[in-house]
């Protein structure tokens, strides 16, 4: 049943935003990769999950806020089952190591996809990253982290709108990176939103 | 009609299983590397050719319904890689929506129900006010003119032109309209092909570099009269006489020529080699149908003012 649904979730997806995939920098790889990519609709998770083969998607967490996903037994079914999303806070209590279930799957050999912008933002721009990206590199750092460029779904689904304009998105994989030795927290933070800024450019007429 | 049809549909696949053939041949004769990749894509199309004439005539053969929805279908398609490389923003949203799921689909609904008053003026009358009006409810005047201009013209060539193709279904000339509809895209794909091939044998001044860097005057002028004769020689296929029928073809030639360049010249606007990808070979839907977007309407309102009782 749910198996199904997360068929028909890739299909519908497929469907309504093209959701195809330009591997750029690397090739699809069932080995453990954190993708990280830039956040701008609600359509993110599923369509970067529709644009990966299916032997690497079903491998592969992506990590949805529990603020939002958690909130009704909808939210949760197509969070937890459809996409098998991991639900974290994104305001943790004091104590809690909020990256702990990612830590977990990782482990365990699986990828995880995150957003690293927090939030998603409102404009073309990619916000700063949070530091979340930077510890699970620090903790794996023999795993490659795979930069995802996702164009377009500003568009299709923008901000405080219900209305899905079924525009073609791709999902625009680079080049790997992990973290350099001695390599500081903001330094990398900087080097990873780059690599997603630089798969923004010449898209269209590659 | 079933019987002419069918000729002209054995015709085509025999035309199809010459091409494979000539392309299998290169392929093996091909060695370096300019030339191999010139045959790959030369193979990709007529890959392509074989689907899409299959779908195509799949559809005449279904009947006047299964036209009418896939040509909605493409539209969409079409629209959809129109809107996937023109910049919008977060005002033209609404107008977006509209568009892919009001206007096209109740144009094309005005269409199967052939209604004619209405389908002619829906979206150059109603839907080019009213997409605009809403537009103007979010507040954001930013390129407002330019916007709107994207918006109802995505509409015109994606839509409205390209529904100009199954609209023929609609004409009582004594000739089965659906026949028509073959006509015209016989002639404007031939037309392509023959200037694609001739322009490959023998082109060497490139016509608009500016626009379409691989089209020359020899492929122009070569595949221009080809496919003018071949839509003479189809007369028995239209309510034409041979003489109407050469010039109906010229008119759908030169018409298809311009389509095909102002398509081009939007797309390097837009810095893009091709609108889409999904017809391996040639890009995207609205690569292949950019002849049509202005072949259609012309041939739709010759044959209705001049052919129809």
């Amino acid at each position: 049943m749910t198996a199904l649904v997360r068929r028909l979730l890739v299909l519908f997806v497929r469907i309504m935003v093209g959701a195809r995939s330009e591997w750029r920098g690397c090739t699809p790889d069932t080995r453990r990769r954190i993708y990280f990519a830039n956040h701008n609709s609600h359509v993110d998770t599923v369509a970067v999950m529709a644009a990966l083969p299916y032997q690497v998607r079903r491998l592969t967490h992506p990590v949805a806020a529990r603020d939002y996903w958690g909130t009704s037994a909808f939210r949760r079914f197509i969070a937890e089952k459809g996409l098998r999303a991991v639900l974290i806070d994104r305001k943790p209590l004091p104590d809690s190591n909020p990256l702990e279930p990612l830590e977990r799957l990782l482990e365990e050999g699986r990828s995880i996809l995150i957003f690293p912008e927090g939030t998603r933002s409102s404009t073309d721009e990619i916000a700063p990253f949070r530091s979340g990206i930077y510890r699970l590199a620090c903790r794996f750092p023999d795993v490659d982290l795979v930069p995802i460029h996702l164009d377009n779904l500003q568009r299709i689904l923008p901000k405080g709108s219900m209305l899905i304009v079924p525009i073609t998105c791709t999902a625009r994989f680079g080049k790997p990176l992990r973290v350099e030795p001695g390599e500081g927290k903001d330094a990398f933070l900087a080097r990873a939103r780059a690599a997603i800024i630089e798969l923004a450019d010449g898209g269209r007429t590659a | 009609m079933t019987s002419l049809f069918s000729i002209v549909l054995a015709a085509i696949l025999g035309l199809l299983a010459v091409a494979s053939t000539i392309g299998f041949i290169l392929q093996r004769r091909a060695t370096e590397p300019g030339s191999v990749a010139t045959v790959q894509n030369l193979n990709a199309r007529i890959r392509s050719w074989w689907i899409m004439v299959a779908v195509f005539g799949g559809a005449i053969l279904l009947g006047d319904t299964a036209v009418v929805i896939l040509f909605a279908f493409l539209s969409f398609m079409a629209l959809r890689e129109f809107w996937t490389l023109t910049p919008s923003r977060r005002g033209d949203h609404l107008a977006l929506f509209l568009s892919f799921f009001v206007v096209l689909p109740l144009h094309y609904v005005l269409l199967g129900t052939l209604w004619y008053g209405l389908f002619s003026i829906f979206i150059p009358v109603y839907a080019f006010l009213i997409l605009p009006a809403v537009a103007t409810l979010t507040g954001d005047v930013n390129e407002f003119l330019a916007r709107t201009a994207r918006v109802q013209w995505g509409l015109m060539l994606t839509v409205y032109s390209i529904s100009h193709a199954p609209a023929l279904l609609m004409l009582e000339t004594g000739t089965p309209p659906a026949l028509l509809l073959v006509y015209l895209v016989i002639v404007v794909q031939l037309s392509d092909v023959f200037q694609y091939v001739w322009g490959k044998l023998l082109g060497k001044h490139r016509f608009s570099p500016n626009i379409s860097p691989s089209k020359t005057l020899e492929g122009l002028i070569g595949g221009g009269a080809s496919a003018i004769l071949v839509g003479t020689l189809l007369y028995r296929l239209t309510p034409f006489s041979p003489l109407q029928a050469a010039a109906v073809s010229t008119v759908i030639v030169v018409a298809g020529f311009f389509g095909g360049f102002v398509l081009s010249a939007i797309k390097r606007d837009l810095n893009a080699k091709d609108w889409g990808y999904v017809i391996e070979g040639h890009g995207g839907v609205l690569d292949r149908l950019d002849s049509i977007t202005f072949a259609a309407p012309l041939f739709f309102h010759i044959v209705r003012y001049w052919f129809t009782a």
